[in-house]
C-alpha cells in the first residue's frame, strides 16, 4: 500500500522524503511565530503559519525544504509564511545545499492578509530566482488537494524543475476565481474532467510545464527528485531565449484549441479520451513515443 | 492617468514609446540616460500574449542594449481570467517574465517600476514587483482587490474590514500604504524626470522590500522572521 503524497499532511511529506529523522525543523511550532493580521481578524493561527521549513538530507545530500499544509487557510501564503520561505531560499545562497525542495500546497495570496500577502508571495517569487543566480537548485513538487494557484503557480513555475503527480493541480487563477468572474460558461468548476483537462499533471506535462509525472506516492515523490538532484538546469539567458521559443510555438500551435482534448490531439494522441484511463507509466511511455515521432 | 502624460513627463530629451493594443514600448531619455520602455495600458488585463510580449520586450533589451536600465510602466486590472490562458499555462507565462526580468538584473540591467494608474493582482506581480524598485504616482489603485469582493470571499463583514484599514495598512487599497510595507520605494509627487534618476541611482539587485516595511512600521514580521530563518545554525 502507498502512502499517499495527496492524503499526507506537510510534516508526513518532508518526514518521506528526506532521509529518515534527518529533518530538523527551522522556527517549529514551539516557537509561536504566528501571523499578527489573523489575530486582529479573531481568526484562528498556526503555530507555523501553514509551512513546514527546515534542513535535512535525500540520499545523503544535504538539502533545505519547505512544505505547505494545504488544511490551514488552503496553503495561502501571508506576511510570516511567506518571511519562512524568502528565509530558507536565503539560507541556502549561504549554505549552499545540493538544492532547495519546495512543496507547493497553495491557493496563493492570503486574501485575509491582503496586501502584505501579495507581497509576500512576490518577495517568494524574487527569491527562488536569485537563489538560482546564486547557483542554488529549486525543485518544486505539486500533488495535493489544494494544488497549486495564485501567485504561487507563477512562483513554482520559477523553479528548475517541477514534479507533479497525475491528481497535482497547477494554474494562475483557479476554477472557481474564473467562474466568479465571468461565469459558468467560462468555466464550470464543478466539471471535475474540465478541470482536470485543463489543470490536471497529465496536461501539464504534455505541455511542458513539469518534468517529472509520478505515481501519487511519497516515495514515488522522493526518487524523482533524487532524480533531478543528479544534474542542474541552467539559468542563464540562453535559458530563458529557449523558454520564450517553447512559449511562442506554444501559443501559435495550440492558442486556438478550446480544451485539453483538443491540446492532446494536436500533439498526436489521436484519441484523446483514452489518456485519463491510463495509469502513469503507461502514459508516459505514450507520451514518450509521441514525442520521439 | 495616460502614458502618453507620463512619458512627456518622464523623458524631457524625448522617447519614441508607443502602444499596440494594451501594450507599450520604446526608449525614452532622461539626462544622459536612455530607458528601455516596457508597459501596459487601459487598464490591461495581463493574459498569455501580453506576458509574453513584455518578456520579449526585456530579452530585446538584454540582447540589444546591454546594460540600458528598464522601467516597467504598469496600469493592469490583473491577470486575464479565462479559461483559455489557464489552459495554455498563464502562470509559465507570468513566470517566464518574472525569470526574463531576474536574468537582465544578473546581467547588470537595472529594472524599475512605476505604477501610473492601476495594479491589481497577478498583473503587476512579475513585472513591478519583480523590479529592483517600484515607486507609484500618488493616485495611482493598487490592490489585491477591493474591500467588498475580499468581505464576500473571507466572510469577514466589509465594515470590520473598512474600520482594519484604517488603522492598517495590511487591508486598504491605495498606493501609500504599499509604500507603508515596503512594496513602493516612494510617490512621486514632484518632478518625474529628477525622481526617476535618483530611483535608478540607488537601484541594486538586494530585494529590501521587508526591511523598508519594517523601517515604516507596515509590515513588522516579514524581516525579522526571515532574516531569523536566514541565520539559523
Amino acid at each position: 500500500m502507498k502512502h499517499s503524497f495527496y492524503e499526507a499532511s506537510a510534516r508526513e511529506r518532508i518526514e518521506g522524503i528526506l532521509d529518515a529523522a534527518s529533518f530538523r525543523e527551522i522556527l517549529p511550532p514551539a516557537e509561536r511565530v504566528v501571523s499578527p493580521h489573523l489575530q486582529a481578524l479573531d481568526l484562528p493561527a498556526a503555530f507555523d503559519d501553514g509551512v513546514v521549513i527546515g534542513s535535512g538530507t535525500l540520499d545523503g545530500e544535504s538539502v533545505l525544504v519547505a512544505a505547505q499544509e494545504g488544511e490551514f487557510m488552503g496553503g495561502a501564503v501571508g506576511e510570516v509564511q511567506g518571511a519562512k520561505l524568502v528565509g530558507l531560499l536565503d539560507r541556502a545562497v549561504r549554505d549552499k545545499p545540493a538544492a532547495v525542495i519546495l512543496l507547493f500546497e497553495s491557493g496563493g495570496v492570503r486574501l485575509q492578509e491582503a496586501n502584505a500577502g501579495l507581497i509576500a508571495v512576490s518577495e517568494v517569487m524574487r527569491a527562488i530566482l536569485s537563489a538560482r543566480s546564486a547557483g542554488i537548485s529549486v525543485l518544486g513538487a505539486i500533488g495535493g488537494q489544494y494544488g497549486c494557484f495564485g501567485g504561487m503557480g507563477i512562483a513554482a513555475r520559477c523553479c528548475d524543475s517541477l514534479v507533479m503527480s497525475e491528481e497535482g493541480r497547477l494554474g494562475l487563477s483557479g476554477p472557481e476565481v474564473i467562474e466568479t468572474a465571468r461565469g459558468v460558461e467560462e468555466f464550470d468548476s464543478r466539471d471535475r474532467g474540465l478541470v482536470w483537462r485543463t489543470v490536471g499533471g497529465k496536461h501539464r506535462y504534455l505541455l511542458g510545464d513539469c518534468s517529472i509525472l509520478v505515481d501519487d506516492g511519497i516515495a514515488d515523490f522522493r526518487e524523482a527528485l533524487r532524480r533531478l538532484m543528479e544534474s542542474r538546469a541552467a539559468f542563464d539567458l540562453d535559458a530563458v531565449l529557449h523558454e520564450h521559443d517553447m512559449l511562442t510555438r506554444r501559443i501559435e500551435q495550440l492558442g486556438e484549441c478550446k480544451d485539453g482534448a483538443d491540446i492532446w490531439r494536436c500533439l498526436g494522441w489521436n484519441d484523446p479520451t483514452l489518456l485519463p484511463m491510463l495509469d502513469t507509466n503507461e502514459f508516459l511511455q505514450q507520451a514518450q513515443s509521441r514525442a520521439a515521432r | 492617468m495616460d502614458w502618453q502624460t507620463v512619458t512627456d513627463a518622464l523623458f524631457p530629451q524625448g522617447h519614441d514609446v508607443t502602444q499596440a493594443g494594451d501594450f507599450v514600448c520604446g526608449t525614452g531619455r532622461c539626462g544622459e540616460q536612455a530607458f528601455a520602455v516596457i508597459g501596459t495600458t487601459n487598464h490591461a488585463e495581463v493574459g498569455v500574449e501580453l506576458a509574453l510580449a513584455m518578456a520579449r520586450a526585456v530579452l530585446d533589451v538584454i540582447t540589444q542594449y546591454p546594460g540600458r536600465p528598464v522601467l516597467f510602466l504598469i496600469d493592469t486590472k490583473g491577470q486575464r481570467l479565462r479559461h483559455r490562458d489557464e489552459l495554455l499555462g498563464i502562470n509559465s507565462y507570468m513566470a517566464h517574465l518574472g525569470k526574463c526580468v531576474e536574468i537582465a538584473r544578473q546581467r547588470g540591467h537595472r529594472v524599475l517600476g512605476l505604477i501610473y494608474d492601476q495594479a491589481l493582482s497577478g498583473g503587476f506581480i512579475p513585472n513591478a514587483m519583480m523590479a529592483d524598485l517600484c515607486a507609484a504616482m500618488p493616485e495611482a489603485e493598487i490592490r489585491v482587490m477591493g474591500l467588498p469582493a475580499m468581505a464576500r470571499i473571507t466572510r469577514i463583514a466589509e465594515e470590520r474590514l473598512r474600520a482594519l484599514s484604517e488603522v492598517s495598512p495590511v487591508f486598504a487599497p491605495g498606493a501609500i500604504n504599499f509604500v507603508r510595507m515596503g512594496a513602493v520605494d516612494a510617490l512621486w509627487d514632484g518632478t518625474l524626470p529628477t525622481h526617476l534618476l535618483e530611483m535608478l541611482h540607488r537601484a541594486d539587485a538586494v530585494d529590501r522590500r521587508s526591511e523598508r516595511g519594517f523601517e515604516r512600521g507596515g509590515r513588522a514580521l516579514a524581516q525579522p522572521v526571515a532574516r531569523r530563518v536566514a541565520e539559523s545554525a
